[in-house]
């Protein structure tokens, strides 16, 4: 009966993983990235890419964003279950805005 | 076989380790079977409360890219009012206290009283200097009649050179120059809610400084300071997506 348990005991395996802590030196890192990200950002800005301004700045921005998620708030350190929600929360997030942008940007399409 | 028998063996077998499984710390409640169960839960429904705020802010976002498309003109010419400098100046502000706030959950979970102290103090006033630049920002609309609502004038686009907004601004027709006023209804909606976001946050992270003054956190019980950490970032990345859809995409349009 022991033997199953420590089978299905999460803890039994490897104790250390309880709580995963994140140095400031990746903390610091990360800080720096994210630095880099808006001064890119605001640079990109500057340049004149026509329609593709506003999908670099986005891509900036999500690349960011990631890195807050995965670094800032652990997510890369988290168990699976954690990883599942936030991935199937931003796949809901991208369904609803996609979908709800792509009716309203194809109602008047060539009517531009 | 029945569950009390279960745990009477697992005790058996894990009997070396009695003395430390035995005597769990206060804080762990008695529905859960380990801290780490209890960590994983509140931080899933902190997530899961994080995923609502998301939808929300992402409503506006889409509303703003919705009306963006259909006003473009108006919505360009309003972006190129907003204050680039200030704008890039908060989002500096925000990013650093983001980071002082990841040091402030490692100072808790690495038990440094002074640390979480200090980084705490420097997420506060951080979080209030931009609350401070935003204020300016809002005073820079209110004296230009950019606020929505009775006082709105939107003359300024369409006689751009007479209110010098910025040199070189094309004129806009009077009925596409009244539609800024839904760009600067969406610039007060985004920024504003997330202005209250940071002023909820503000008065959580006045409450944890009192604690952590007086030596709280140290007991190894710091689900309170990580779940803010992660509100904290989360405001983080609202703002991370705001200022370049307000700010930084229209700039050459």
């Amino acid at each position: 009966m022991s033997e199953s348990y420590k089978d299905h005991d999460v803890n039994a395996g490897h104790p250390e993983d309880e709580q995963h802590i994140v140095s400031p030196k990746v903390y610091f890192i990360i800080f720096l990235a994210l630095l880099l990200g808006t001064a890119l950002t605001i640079g990109a800005s500057f340049l004149e890419m026509g329609p593709w301004n506003p999908v670099v700045a986005i891509a900036i921005a999500c690349i960011k964003a990631t890195l807050v998620v995965l670094f800032f708030m652990h997510i890369k350190y988290s168990s699976k279950l954690m990883k599942l929600t936030v991935g199937a929360g931003i796949f809901t997030f991208l369904i609803l805005v996609g979908m709800s942008l792509s009716d309203y940007m194809s109602r008047a399409w060539g009517q531009w | 076989m029945s569950d009390s028998h279960a745990i009477a063996s697992i005790e058996v077998g894990h009997g070396e380790h009695a003395a430390g499984h035995g005597e769990h710390p206060a804080y762990l409640r008695h529905h859960f079977v380990s801290m780490e169960q209890q960590n994983e839960t509140t931080s899933f429904g902190m997530w899961l409360f994080l995923l609502t705020e998301i939808m929300f802010f992402g409503g506006l976002f889409t509303a703003y890219l919705i009306y963006r498309n259909w006003y473009f003109p108006a919505f360009v010419a309003a972006s190129h009012t907003l204050n680039l400098l200030e704008g890039s100046l908060n989002t500096l502000v925000l990013i650093t206290s983001s980071f002082t706030m990841a040091m402030g959950v490692w100072c808790a979970e690495t038990k440094r009283s002074k640390g979480l102290v200090w980084s705490l103090i420097a997420t506060l006033i951080l979080g209030l200097g931009f609350l401070g630049i935003k204020a300016d920002e809002y005073h820079e609309k209110y004296v230009l009649h950019h606020i929505p609502g009775t006082t709105f004038n939107a003359q300024g686009f369409v006689h751009p050179s007479a209110e010098a907004l910025k040199d070189g601004e094309k004129a806009l027709a009077p009925d596409m120059a009244a539609r800024t006023e839904v760009y600067f209804s969406l610039y007060f909606a985004m920024t504003g809610m997330h202005a209250l976001h940071m002023i909820i946050g503000i008065v959580l992270l006045c409450g944890m400084l009192w604690k952590a003054s007086r030596g709280g956190y140290m007991n190894g019980h710091i689900a309170f300071v990580e779940n803010f950490g992660l509100y904290w970032h989360f405001v983080d990345i609202v703002w991370i997506f705001l200022f370049p859809l307000l700010y930084l995409i229209s700039r050459h349009q």
